[in-house]
């Protein structure tokens, strides 16, 4: 990482390569979006002055129909996109998980685990790693003979090795099965637990989103419509009448109608 | 006891399944067998001209006369150097040629369009030309077989690196890789079975640039062995040339076969050919 310091300043490209109006936020590790504005050539905004701060260690979800921005929002944030309008401060210590695991086919499962990591501890820590997301037994593996949950697990491995303080989750269960699926959102929060990292968790699941999330935000048109926390224990209930609550709540931000 | 049967049954499957593979194994064999005694039995009664198709016996014959006065081993070794430089040549030229045009757009910009150009050449009506220029020594030949051998090289190495996956090359970014552990762990490992393809291709290419070359002007080598045999009638000796372009072109595929089973292991292993 050419970024010195702990935290990235994001805010300095634009789409015409000029300097960006923001300044360098170095204080605290939170992820802080103020007035973050995206367009594709003349279309509408896909993110609109959209303005978000996370605090060091919080679980957010984010719903959002298709075309809500949830996706651009990511991007922006994992350095994929520049920012063109508005500023972006972010611990520079980041992983992504996406939804499809994006193994290096000819890599075994452990090296891609520390792909890019040098140091004769690798193997090592790869193992570490491996074990807790219980995947030991599949250190030498090819990705190529993983199963889809596997293959996801190894994805978590890989973002959690390099200690993120950030972490960012795009849809990271949606082709699991459902069984898998359920694993998986334990398997999360676990970890989320034992890491203390940021998460933002990109997600079409209200439910997941309620089951994992310290608070979750609607996103609708580049905007955040709903913020929401959820005040509930962790293991949660969908029994729960507050859980019920939430998910109408929530159901009807994103405009389904719930019976 | 259930359990102990079936795993009785499955030991007998496996048995039968093997002993299945192998009579497959041998039957493909067997059509070629056959086919080459109907053309043993065909010559000996007669049906067939010796003149015009010796029989495989009398080729075995002229083989091991080529082989003992030393000509087919000697013309043998002029082909094999004359195809291997050749081949070389192509493969350090072809794959320079690809990375510089895969890795950069202004390499691609300066590199692509003069070999597609290029591509679109007959290679072999080259052959005139190069006899003007270089003689009919050595340099026509090899030049002929590094011509042909480019060309497959190169565009399918090309091909490899510009198609690698963009979510992979998106996930290198966010790990914060760098641009030559970039190339090293996912853009070279993802365009090697691209380039295996084009060596194959160009091994085929390869051969048949040689077998021109010979053909055309030369004192040497298994096609001018060829050529010659054909001033005295030797029908034999030109069908042992044919045999032996053959095995050359069967051997060198198998080569390859085994190199991609060595380096694309993890396709192998994981079941799926990509």
């Amino acid at each position: 990482m050419a970024n010195a310091g702990r935290y990235a300043r994001m805010n300095h490209i634009t789409s015409n390569g000029e300097e960006g109006q923001g300044q360098l936020v170095r204080e605290r590790a939170d992820v802080r979006i103020s007035g973050l504005t995206k367009r594709f050539g003349d279309g509408p905004a896909v993110l609109d002055h959209l303005s978000l701060n996370i605090p060091a260690g919080e679980f957010v979800a984010l719903l959002g129909r298709s075309g809500s921005g949830k996706s651009t929002l990511l991007r922006t944030l994992a350095g994929l996109d520049p920012v063109e309008y508005g500023d972006v401060a972010r611990p520079t210590a980041v992983s992504v998980v996406f939804q499809e695991s994006r193994l290096l086919p000819w890599r075994r499962v452990w090296q891609n685990v520390v792909l890019g990591q040098k140091g004769p501890e690798a193997k090592k820590r790869a193992l570490q790693v491996l074990t807790e997301v219980g995947l030991a037994h599949r250190v030498d593996a090819w990705p190529l003979t993983l199963s889809g949950g596997e293959a996801q697990r190894v994805a978590l491995a890989r973002a959690l090795v390099r200690d993120p303080s950030f972490l960012m989750l795009d849809e990271p269960f949606a082709a699991l099965d459902a069984l898998t699926r359920i694993q998986m959102q334990a398997l999360v929060l676990t970890l989320w637990r034992k890491h203390q990292c940021a998460t933002l968790l990109v997600t079409h699941d209200v439910d997941e989103a309620l089951v994992l999330a310290d608070r979750v935000l609607v996103l609708e048109h580049g905007k955040i419509k709903v913020d929401l926390p959820v005040r509930l224990s962790r293991p949660r209930r969908h029994a729960h009448p507050v859980f019920e609550e939430l998910r109408s709540e929530l159901l009807q931000a994103l405009g389904v109608q719930n019976s | 006891m259930a359990e102990s049967y079936s795993g009785h049954r499955s030991a007998q499957e496996l048995r039968i399944r093997q002993l299945r593979f192998v009579g497959r194994e041998s039957r493909r064999f067997l059509s070629p067998l056959l086919l080459v005694a109907i053309w043993q039995i065909a010559s000996v009664s007669g049906l067939v001209s010796a003149r015009i198709l010796p029989s495989p016996v009398q080729l075995a014959h002229t083989a091991w006369g080529l082989i003992k006065d030393g000509s087919l081993p000697t013309n043998l070794l002029v082909s094999l150097e004359r195809a291997s430089l050749g081949f070389a040549l192509a493969l350090v030229i072809g794959v320079t040629l690809a990375l510089i045009s895969g890795l950069s757009r202004l390499g691609e910009d300066i590199i692509d369009a003069p070999l597609q150009i290029l591509r679109t050449l007959p290679a072999l009506a080259l052959a005139p030309l190069f006899i003007l220029w270089f003689g009919i020594g050595e340099e026509p030949k090899i030049l002929l077989v590094l011509l042909g051998a480019l060309f497959p090289i190169y565009l399918n190495l090309h091909k490899g690196i510009r198609n690698i996956d963009p979510k992979l090359l998106e996930m290198a970014r966010t790990l914060g890789l760098s641009r030559v552990q970039t190339i090293m762990d996912v853009i070279l490992p993802g365009a090697l079975p691209d380039l295996l393809l084009g060596v194959r291709y160009a091994l085929g290419v390869a051969w048949l640039m040689l077998v021109v070359a010979e053909q055309v002007n030369a004192e040497s080598g298994i096609g001018h062995m060829m050529m010659d045999a054909e001033d005295f009638l030797r029908t034999d000796i030109i069908l042992v040339g044919l045999i032996v372009y053959g095995l050359l072109g069967l051997i060198s595929d198998r080569l390859v076969r085994a190199g991609e089973r060595w380096l694309l292991v993890w396709q192998m292993q994981g079941g799926t050919r990509v």
